[in-house]
């Protein structure tokens, strides 16, 4: 099954400038998993997501289908085929 | 020659270059616009002199970048200069220090982070290794964190030695003699009024450490109120505060040229961190801190700000020149040891860290 990871401007310029970006997911369907993927190749926009924990920073903030995964399960929150998972960063900043 | 100072600041890193033996300064910058730059290195041993920055993003993370253009240009390691390993289940939180080693290890360099760790690398700065002694002290899980966050914020490499001093707040001062293998709590005499025993041996909120001169055994150590030297190595503190207008403050530099000279910079107490009567000073001492005298001609009356514990800073040079920073955005440099200053910068962010080179 494919997820699509949407990524704010930022970040999509280390992924290579893509903003909507298709990862194919085997059978851990969860939310980590697709960040372990995402992450293939792209490590440096990995440690913008996650610390080297697996947990999502502070100010970053991930919906799946339009709902905040710290409301859900965080980072063990299922993705379905087709769910569109949408990194965003929260209300913070200086 | 062209003479470099690097300022890290709440958003952002600015340079400052004089080719003219220090009188005039132009600055350029953010380098690094919008992130939070708390800890800069430069590097000199290199054949082309390296920065080290420590860079926090409000939102994605700490990271170090490095730049070997003097600024143009910044690189950081993919997977994370520094990067605490899964078993410990910790993750980086900010980078204090970065401390180039000796010119006798010209490839090491140092890191001091949060949560309370220090670090090694041998490859200039591109990689850098957990320094598991420290890591796994027993102390570690009671030193608290300050105000600003648990974190080692001071290390000191001995060049003729394999000791290592690092101070942090809190925990205090702790050294090892092998090399990062194994470390002692060396704070006896160093108070902790904040704790119920005055004296405790270790868990004091050491601001700053720096060395004399004259070797490695003879330190300053500015603390959570109190100045204090050791003549050996930390094993014992004395006061030195007699003679300063508040023992409070968070930088002490010592020359690296004149044994028995210091600067620190007071501020009023922990909950009142402002210069006494408003007026930014330097304090001097050029006999190991038995006197002090107020210096800092040109520092601003009127100014209540701070400056924090790497926003002050030495050179090389003879005479030594002094850098202070401050959280209003300041820069101000001396070229005569602290006794007069000149604004190299103003209306920057809020200063954080300061380092001067010259750059062959």
């Amino acid at each position: 099954m494919s997820v699509e990871v949407v990524l704010p401007g930022f970040l999509a310029d280390l992924a290579g400038g893509e903003k909507h970006v298709k990862v194919e997911v085997g059978d851990d369907r969860t939310l980590a998993a697709v960040f372990d993927l995402l992450a293939e190749g792209r490590p440096l926009l990995d440690r913008r997501i996650r610390d080297e924990t697996g947990a999502l920073r502070r100010f970053v903030n991930v919906y799946v289908d339009g709902e905040d995964v710290r409301f859900d399960q965080g980072v063990r929150t299922p993705v379905a085929d087709g769910a569109v998972v949408q990194v965003l960063p929260s209300v913070a900043g200086g | 020659m062209t003479d470099l100072i690097a300022v890290g600041t709440r958003k952002g890193l600015f340079l400052a270059r004089s080719d003219d033996g220090r009188r005039t300064w132009a600055v350029d910058g953010p380098h690094l616009l919008a992130q939070e730059v708390a800890a800069v290195s430069i590097d000199t041993r290199r054949d082309t002199p390296r920065l080290l920055a420590s860079v926090l993003y409000g939102h994605w993370g700490p990271t170090v970048m490095r730049s070997d253009d003097m600024g143009a240009s910044w690189q950081e390691t993919e997977d994370g200069a520094i990067r605490f390993p899964e078993e410990t289940g910790a993750a980086l939180g900010r980078v204090w220090q970065l401390r180039p080693d000796t010119l006798e290890r010209p490839d090491v360099v140092w890191a001091g982070c949060e949560p309370h760790s220090l670090w090694r690398s041998d490859d200039g700065g591109d990689t850098f290794a957990l320094v598991r002694g420290l890591w796994d002290h027993p102390h570690r899980p009671t030193w608290q964190p300050g105000a600003g966050g648990g974190a080692v914020h001071t290390v000191l490499p001995d060049p003729a030695s394999d000791r290592i001093t690092v101070a942090m707040s809190t925990g205090g001062v702790y050294v090892s003699e092998d090399g990062g293998g194994s470390w002692t709590p060396r704070n006896k005499g160093i108070t902790a009024q904040f704790m119920p025993d005055p004296l405790p041996e270790y868990g004091q909120c050491v601001h700053k450490v720096a060395v004399d001169a004259s070797g490695p055994d003879r330190m300053y150590a500015q603390n959570h109120f109190g100045v204090f030297r050791t003549d050996d190595g930390g094993i014992s503190w004395t006061s030195i505060a007699d003679g300063l207008p508040a023992d409070f403050g968070f930088p002490v530099v010592a020359s690296p040229r004149t044994p028995g000279t210091a600067w620190v910079v007071p501020l009023v107490a922990d909950m009142q961190r402002v210069p006494p009567e408003g007026r930014l000073r330097v304090h001097r001492t050029t006999d190991a801190g038995e006197t002090w005298t107020e210096v800092g001609k040109g520092l601003p009356d009127a100014d209540w700000t701070a400056v924090v514990r790497d926003a002050f800073c030495a050179d090389a040079q003879d005479p030594t020149g002094i850098y202070v920073g401050t959280r209003d955005g300041c820069l101000y440099a001396s070229a005569d040891e602290g006794d007069t200053f000149d604004l190299v910068a103003d209306h920057l962010p809020d200063v954080l860290a300061v380092r001067a080179a010259t750059l062959p």
